[in-house]
């Protein structure tokens, strides 16, 4: 897939990016490129920097510094609205989504269809969600069974492929996944780590925070390591072994 | 590509629903209990179901029934509204005044709409805005709206008006109570409002997860705020309504009003939790209390007994909901 990297512009590029929480500098100039169709891994120890590096891609904090390029195109992001709104989806740690509420509602929050109703008012068109949903993890082939059950009633891989399917249906050009196995049996995480391929095939980029080194050697294209808020190194994940990416995290040797 | 099929086990065999069960079984609980009191009452006192009574019973419950509506909202977002019964006093010796002062009855009702307003969109600013607990704002507010009304109106009733003021509490269109009337139609739109519109849905994200909500892109001070105004306009509303009834803007008012409309709301199946309940369960939750409150009245038993009884089935009533919700 990388092969690509050469010959395709960036889906994205950070350039420089700083932020600070008091006297903590918490990312310290971080330049970043994602092709399309790539599988980034984004490693760290806790504390390294990779979810405050994320949310400013994805409009949660503002950067104190640098620059995010989304197709060749400066871009500025004041929320996670913003970020939605220019197909960066990101899914979160703990999935965002709303247990009460089922699928349909889920995929579609915050841009609902809506429907005339007598005419006069509009009204929230659920089938329509309903359908649509269900199209689009059709399209990802997954199943299941009840989409309109609420959330909570669906085991962690269900809800993890409503979150990425929610990406999906609204053309991301970005996927950003935040610990996607995290909270998942082994099984489950299979299916997570086939899912994030089937993005692949669809020419999304996806950035996958982990700190699981399997997830990562097992999915993406290449590394990006992170270290005390700083690049700590990038390795193509063909040419590298995971002693070498365990020593960048944890700082051997600092080449970048 | 073979993708992966992601299923649990128990869940596989399950029937397609296009019906979500649990949310109406959660109000079945509640429901029959209604049914099943009102049989009853209507066994062991045949005056229980004279139309005039009905409506009797209705226009009691039209009053804090407004106030359902409106906490049907605040609880859905996860929140709460112990202030009601005070704004409600404050709200009616406003409207009150404005009518002595002159300003009519149209004056006397925008009086106090407007000191309802007033009131939710400053707790709902301090909830949104300043993070402090629902819970602590407004048990403030039900101490600072009734300080408020007893020092506006002296301690004092404000009493005796005309006609065309308390006919909106007091006069019938055609066999039906004007309360009853108005708070059909309130509750209608609450209903559309929360099943059908897009506002409707998001105070339903706001309260199951409302970082969720936050991070697709919900504006969720500005949904917190207004389900504060919302159970404003209507404690302002029933505050008018209240006065117009008892020809008198009282300032001990609507006391303890607060657990009577949260009970309704909660027998009727919203969860204190947020997310979960609505408009349906409400009238239902409201209209037990009601009922209730006749029928013991109708077959004489003593006011004190009655607050047992209806203190014993509003444990039933949510007692039932789980017994049911745990059987699906």
């Amino acid at each position: 897939m990388n092969q690509a990297a050469n010959q395709h512009k960036p889906a994205l590029r950070v350039e420089n990016l700083t932020k600070r929480f008091g006297g903590l500098v918490a990312v310290d100039n971080v330049s970043l490129e994602v092709y399309p169709g790539e599988v980034v891994g984004l490693l760290g120890d806790n504390g390294a920097g990779k979810s405050t590096l994320i949310k400013m891609i994805s409009g949660v904090h503002r950067p104190d510094g640098g620059h995010i390029y989304l197709e060749d195109r400066e871009i500025t992001l004041a929320s996670p609205q913003d970020a939605r709104s220019l197909g960066i989806e990101t899914i979160y740690q703990d999935l965002a989504l709303c247990e009460n509420l089922d699928a349909g509602v889920n995929i579609f929050l915050g841009r609902e269809p809506m429907k005339p109703m007598f005419g006069v008012f509009k009204q929230v068109d659920r089938k329509h969600m309903l359908e649509e949903s269900e199209k689009v993890l059709d399209r990802l082939d997954i199943h299941i069974p009840g989409l309109n059950r609420p959330i909570r009633e669906m085991s962690g891989g269900q809800r993890q492929a409503v979150a990425i399917a929610r990406a999906v249906y609204w053309n991301a050009q970005l996927v950003i996944m935040d610990e996607p196995t995290a909270a998942l049996g082994v099984p489950e995480q299979r299916k997570v780590l086939e899912l994030v391929r089937t993005l692949r095939e669809h020419e999304v980029p996806v950035i996958i925070i982990s700190h699981n080194l399997q997830d990562v050697f097992a999915v993406a294209d290449r590394a990006v390591v992170m270290r005390r808020g700083h690049l700590a190194g990038e390795r193509m994940i063909k040419d590298t072994t995971s002693d070498e990416i365990v020593s960048l995290m944890i700082g051997g040797d600092p080449i970048a | 590509m073979s993708g992966p099929n992601i299923s649990d086990n128990a869940q596989v065999a399950a029937p397609r629903r296009s019906f979500n069960w649990t949310a109406y079984a959660s109000q079945f609980g509640a429901f029959g209990v209604l049914i099943i009191i009102c049989i009853i009452f209507a066994v062991m006192e045949p005056a229980f179901i004279t139309s005039i009574n009905i409506f009797n019973v209705l226009r009691q419950v039209s009053i804090y029934g407004l106030l359902a509506l409106g906490m049907t909202f605040v609880i859905l977002t996860a929140g709460i509204d112990l202030s009601v019964g005070s704004l409600l006093a404050l709200a009616g010796v406003a409207g009150a005044a404005a009518f002595k002062s002159g300003f009519g009855v149209a004056g006397a009702i925008a009086a106090a709409v407007i000191v309802g307003l007033l009131g939710g969109l400053l707790q709902g600013l301090a909830i949104s805005k300043l993070k402090v607990p629902a819970f602590i704002v407004t048990l403030g507010g039900l101490s600072a709206f009734r300080g408020m009304a007893l020092v506006f109106a002296k301690g004092q009733p404000i009493s005796s008006f005309p006609p065309e003021y308390t006919r909106f509490g007091q006069g019938l269109i055609g066999p039906v109570p004007i309360p009853v009337i108005i708070f059909a139609v309130f509750a209608l739109l609450a209903f559309i409002v929360l099943r059908y519109t897009r506002y409707g849905r998001y105070i339903y994200a706001v309260g199951g997860n409302m970082e969720a909500a936050r991070l697709s892109g919900l504006k969720v001070d500005a949904i917190i705020t207004s389900v504060y105004l919302i159970i404003g306009f209507f404690a302002g509303l029933s505050g008018f309504l209240l006065s117009s009834r008892l020809n008198s803007a009282e300032v001990i008012a609507g006391m303890g009003y607060e657990l009577t409309v949260i009970a309704g709301v909660v027998i009727g199946g919203t969860s204190l939790f947020g997310g979960e309940g609505g408009i349906f369960g409400t009238l239902v939750g409201v209209l037990l209390i009601g009922v209730l409150n006749n029928g013991l009245t109708l077959m004489n038993v003593s006011p004190y007994y009655q607050q047992v009884i209806i203190g014993l089935i509003i444990v039933l009533a949510v007692y039932l909901d789980q017994l049911i919700k745990r059987r699906q």
